[in-house]
């Protein structure tokens, strides 16, 4: 094996950044790129049945859009709440940053607590991946509501969990196992929310392993790239949100 | 906690001034849906426009896209509206089963 001399002072080694950005925000920018290509077939996959189909439910009446118009105003204020507290880390201000980002993660709480509520009330009335109880020529609606809404749902867990780590670190991890037994132990085993608290016990099992493996003090890029991760999950609501519930509204007298 | 040098404007009024937009948007697409103001495919096209917009807003401000270098945005923004473009070559079939049904 021959020795290889690596000059220094070679144009590699000291080569600029892409596009002038730190590489843990340009990671999260091509991540959130190719999350869009997967939200963007899941909507177009829902489009294209939803142009095919004549017979398309129209299931969500007054209270499912007022439900789904208090989600909207709740994850644009959990925005709100992430750029101040990326302004908050940029001042170094540390106090501050925990608490928009603990507001943040409230108002992402309340999404998932409203979006589970019209998911157990589309399932009482009947709704399954496979059948719907407004239109027997149109089985695919279930599936592909419940797949692109469920997806976000999610999205926006893993994005309340990510907060959470970032804001608090290890005393998170208590507080996620508690969130998981009382989600599980404290709901009817046919609720939606009993089958949905075993994504907390998932993301608290990762969030240990990260923070145990490569334990660090996050800092303002952190927070950054975080709110980063927060702004996209608002995004790609902007588009559930009038495709699936504002283009089925069912109004009725 | 490290601070971050910021090469833009920090002024906290201009993200409630985004935020208050996105909430004005939020409630004419609300509006526009539930009073059906328009035909199904013209009501596409209105609520499609206006989460565009509000899609840009969220991107130039809340990401702080705006700030960044222009080959960030070109390339970025580029690449992600070919991509989503592409895929709408498939709603030609959709309307071709709706006009000559499933063969």
């Amino acid at each position: 094996m021959s020795d290889m001399a690596v000059p220094h002072g070679m144009a590699g080694e000291f080569e600029p950044s892409l596009f002038g950005a730190y590489s843990k925000k340009i990671g999260m920018w091509l991540f959130l790129l190719s999350d869009t290509l997967t939200f963007g077939a899941l909507l177009f996959a829902y489009s294209y049945g939803r142009i095919s189909n004549p017979d398309w439910p129209t299931p969500f009446h007054k209270e499912s859009i007022i439900n789904a118009t208090i989600m909207t105003g709740c994850l644009l204020s959990s925005s709100l709440t992430m750029v101040l507290g990326v302004l908050a880390a940029r001042r170094g201000d540390r106090s501050w940053t925990r608490n928009w980002i603990l507001f943040t993660m409230f108002f992402g709480v309340a999404f998932i607590v409203l979006h589970g509520m019209e998911w157990t009330k589309l399932i009482a009335e009947g709704m399954t991946p496979s059948k719907n109880p407004w239109s027997s020529t149109v089985q695919q609606f279930g599936g592909t509501f419940f797949t692109l809404t469920g997806m976000h749902m999610m999205h926006v867990t893993i994005g309340v969990i990510y907060l959470g780590v970032v804001a608090l670190r290890k005393k998170f991890l208590p507080i996620l196992l508690i969130c998981w037994l009382a989600a599980w132990l404290g709901t009817p085993a046919d609720s939606v929310f009993h089958v949905g608290a075993h994504v907390i016990l998932i993301g608290a099992i990762v969030a240990a392993m990260i923070m145990f493996l490569k334990p660090k003090d996050y800092d303002a890029h952190d927070v950054e790239i975080a709110g980063l991760y927060w702004h996209f999950v608002d995004l790609v609501w902007m588009f559930i949100f009038p495709l699936v519930y504002l283009m089925s509204t069912r109004i009725t007298g | 906690m490290h601070t971050v040098d910021t090469h833009h404007d920090e002024g906290k009024g201009q993200y409630f001034w985004v935020w208050g937009a996105l909430l004005v948007l939020t409630a004419a697409e609300v509006g526009l849906a539930y009073n059906q103001v328009f035909q199904p495919v013209q009501m596409l096209e209105a609520l499609m426009i206006l989460s565009v917009i509000k899609s840009a807003l969220i991107i130039g401000w809340f990401m702080h896209l705006k700030y960044e270098i222009a080959a960030m945005k070109w390339v970025m923004m580029t690449a992600v509206t070919i991509c989503l473009c592409l895929m709408c070559v498939f709603f030609a079939d959709a309307f071709r089963i709706v006009h000559l049904g499933v063969k």
